[in-house]
């Protein structure tokens, strides 16, 4: 039985971080239709932007929560101002271009992103601080969730928590609703969609960032790379659980960290992606839209 | 008179096949002995081949200015075979056809292999600088094949005699990450565990190399209730598996290979990494016999030497030694002189067991203490 915990917790962890991810994915597809290829790029940016930071503050003698907060919050608004710039260079100019330029175009962004990560640090592995403090009471279940496991459960739920009520309840959250329904009425109605484009990519930005740190501090060890695979597997998931829709990105990591975690801790860890995507495989032929997603309506 | 013109030619050309037959290096003592060294001098793998033609020459010349071997000098026959199966089984026939019977190379193994059934028939003592392929000693099929590197799977025998002998282990887990190194590593650590008879493989899985965390595969080792584990592969995953499992406050062994021993696993994985094992090569950087060849090698080409140098000028020493020792150039003698008398190498004192690997040559076992790797004796 506490194998299967331990398994599930572990699927849970993985999961989360796909989920943080894929929202981001999942948000901006819903509203100009692209897959921002680039988005795994802004999670390992986030990743080395805390480590640089709580570097810095390490030297300056800070310690504990502190230093994960500073870094953590300096790592979203710096990869939110990427994901932002990405998008005012690579994706607005293309607004009106046929669907695959941008979609070139957000490839070699990511071509680009690793590259520039790859000059301006280092293509070495890099040691990561565990910034999470292991919480005392959580010592007697540490076998089970460690304490690092829990604050990245509870910072992705309260995560998602937080978008899905940004989202339901406030202006700019019925503007993104708008937008993604009809972008020209959206417009015709007032409202300012390239502005409601920017947020989307500054709040997927934030969210991937958080993500970068969460998992940076758990695994310990970062390079320019981690994006790419971190970001495949997040596709993956916003995929599964109906691209465009935000609980199904969520729904979709969480599926596709424990289809991992099971089938590495009950078959064999050789075959845990050939699962991933067998999973992936025979929900897109049962529900071709994904889990939650909307069958696409041909607009006219 | 036709007849008579006949007959002497006939006799004529039998003189030159008599002559032939006893070439005067049979008929006069004095005569040098003749060393071969095959292997390959061009094609894109040249580079691997000439350092051993320079060690031959430095180790023959110094060997032929003290007196040479059993009073007559030493020649080099040198032949190419641009590391070609098809081409060294030619070098091998120029070779034994030009007498020399005793020969360094050939360099790549599957050069080696095809070359070897000649030298076999020919009775001829080869010693190979680099081919690192296990069957040419394990096979049993060439007695008269010796080596001064270690095989590719002398990690893998290290890593299981180890866990068995020093950490009495029975229950082994044993991860690789699907690669060719890695993954070949661990089914020869595999073989040897089941071999032993000691120990119980109760793992055997491979991880998916930059995957996001290896939680699940760190709860699996723990369940198994393996007393060590076996990476086979490269630092960046051995970091992230080994810092996981200490998280989980495992204290299990971790032993890997010399792919994990690299300082940058210890600078990622950190305080983790303490006392995990890893194979390496030996360090032969503070045998005196390694620098003076080294020195002795930049002195005549003005060059550091290149790949498999010291390992080359190992064998030409040991080989040399062991005619000396034997008293002659026959095989068996010659044989016999390399398992039994040891002799001083830049690689360090060696001779050679029964299958013809060198004692004493390939890898050693390191552990991680105070954050560096340190030589276990």
């Amino acid at each position: 039985m506490d194998y299967f915990l331990e398994l599930l917790i572990g699927g849970l962890t993985r999961g989360s971080i796909y989920a943080l991810i894929a929202l981001g994915y999942t948000m901006v597809y819903g509203i100009i239709e692209l897959i921002n290829f680039a988005h795994g790029e802004i999670y390992m940016i986030g990743a080395f932007t805390a480590l640089i930071v709580a570097s810095v503050l390490t030297l300056y003698g800070m310690t504990g929560v502190s230093v994960l907060i500073l870094a953590s919050v300096v790592a979203v608004l710096y990869a939110a101002a990427y994901g932002f710039t990405v998008e005012q260079i690579a994706y607005k100019p293309l607004r009106n271009a046929p669907r695959l330029s941008p979609l070139i175009s957000a490839i070699g962004m990511s071509i680009f992103l690793q590259n520039y990560v790859l000059i301006a640090q280092t293509s070495d592995f890099l040691p990561f601080p565990n910034l999470i403090p292991a919480l005392p009471f959580m010592e007697p279940y540490a076998h089970i969730i460690g304490s690092t496991e829990l604050v990245i459960l509870l910072t992705t739920a309260a995560a998602t928590l937080a978008l899905t009520i940004f989202i339901k309840f406030t202006r700019m959250g019925k503007a993104m609703r708008a937008t993604a329904q009809d972008r020209n009425m959206a417009m015709l109605s007032g409202i300012n969609v390239d502005r409601v484009i920017s947020n989307t990519f500054l709040i997927g930005s934030a969210l991937a960032a958080i993500g970068g740190v969460l998992i940076a501090s758990h695994v310990g060890r970062i390079n320019f790379y981690i994006g790419f695979i971190a970001g495949i597997k997040a596709f993956t998931a916003a995929v599964l659980g109906g691209i465009g829709s935000l609980p199904g990105a969520v729904l979709g990591g969480l599926i596709l960290g424990w289809t991992e975690s099971f089938a590495t801790g009950y078959i064999s860890s050789d075959y845990e992606d050939v699962f991933a995507f067998l999973l992936l495989v025979l929900i897109l032929i049962l529900r071709p839209a994904g889990l939650l997603g909307r069958p696409s309506v041909q607009k006219v | 008179m036709k007849q008579r013109f006949l007959s002497t030619g006939v006799f004529a050309i039998c003189l030159a096949a008599l002559w032939s037959a006893f070439p005067p290096g049979g008929l006069f003592a004095a005569d040098g002995i003749k060393l071969g060294v095959a292997g390959a001098h061009t094609g894109d793998l040249a580079s691997y081949g000439l350092p051993t033609v320079k060690a031959a020459e430095l180790v023959v010349k110094e060997i032929n200015t003290k007196g040479g071997v059993l009073g007559r000098q030493v020649e080099l026959v040198v032949e190419d075979d641009a590391c070609k199966p098809e081409l060294a089984t030619n070098t091998a026939t120029k070779l034994v056809s030009q007498n020399a019977k005793l020969v360094i190379g050939h360099i790549c193994s599957g050069a080696t292999k095809a070359a070897l059934g000649i030298y076999r028939d020919a009775k001829a003592i080869v010693i190979s600088p680099s081919a690192t392929s296990p069957e040419l000693t394990q096979s049993g099929q060439y007695p008269n094949f010796y080596r001064t590197i270690a095989s590719d799977d002398a990690q893998a025998r290290l890593e299981v005699e180890f866990a068995i002998a020093r950490l009495k282990v029975r229950k082994v887990a044993i991860l690789h990450d699907k690669g060719d190194y890695g993954k070949g590593l661990a089914e020869y650590a595999k073989k040897f565990v089941t071999d032993s008879g000691k120990a119980t493989v109760v793992l055997f899985e491979g991880v998916t190399p930059g995957a996001v965390d290896y939680a699940a595969v760190v709860q699996k080792v723990k369940r198994s209730e393996a007393e060590v584990v076996i990476y086979g592969g490269y630092h960046p995953e051995a970091a992230s598996i080994i810092a996981q499992m200490r998280k989980k406050s495992m204290k299990t062994p971790f032993l890997s290979d010399d792919g994990v021993k690299d300082d940058t696993f210890i600078k990622v994985a950190g305080a983790y990494a303490e006392d995990a094992y890893a194979t390496g090569p030996k360090d032969v950087s503070k045998n005196p016999l390694a620098t003076a060849a080294t020195q002795a090698h930049r002195k005549v080409y003005g060059t550091d030497p290149g790949a498999f140098f010291l390992n080359a000028y190992a064998a030409t020493q040991a080989i040399l030694n062991a005619v000396q020792k034997a008293g002659s150039t026959e095989s068996a003698a010659v044989g016999k002189a390399l398992q039994t008398q040891p002799v001083d190498t830049p690689l360090g004192k060696i001779r050679f067991d029964k299958r013809g690997d060198a004692i004493g040559v390939g890898f050693a076992m390191y552990q991680v203490r105070k954050g560096v790797y340190a030589e276990v004796k």
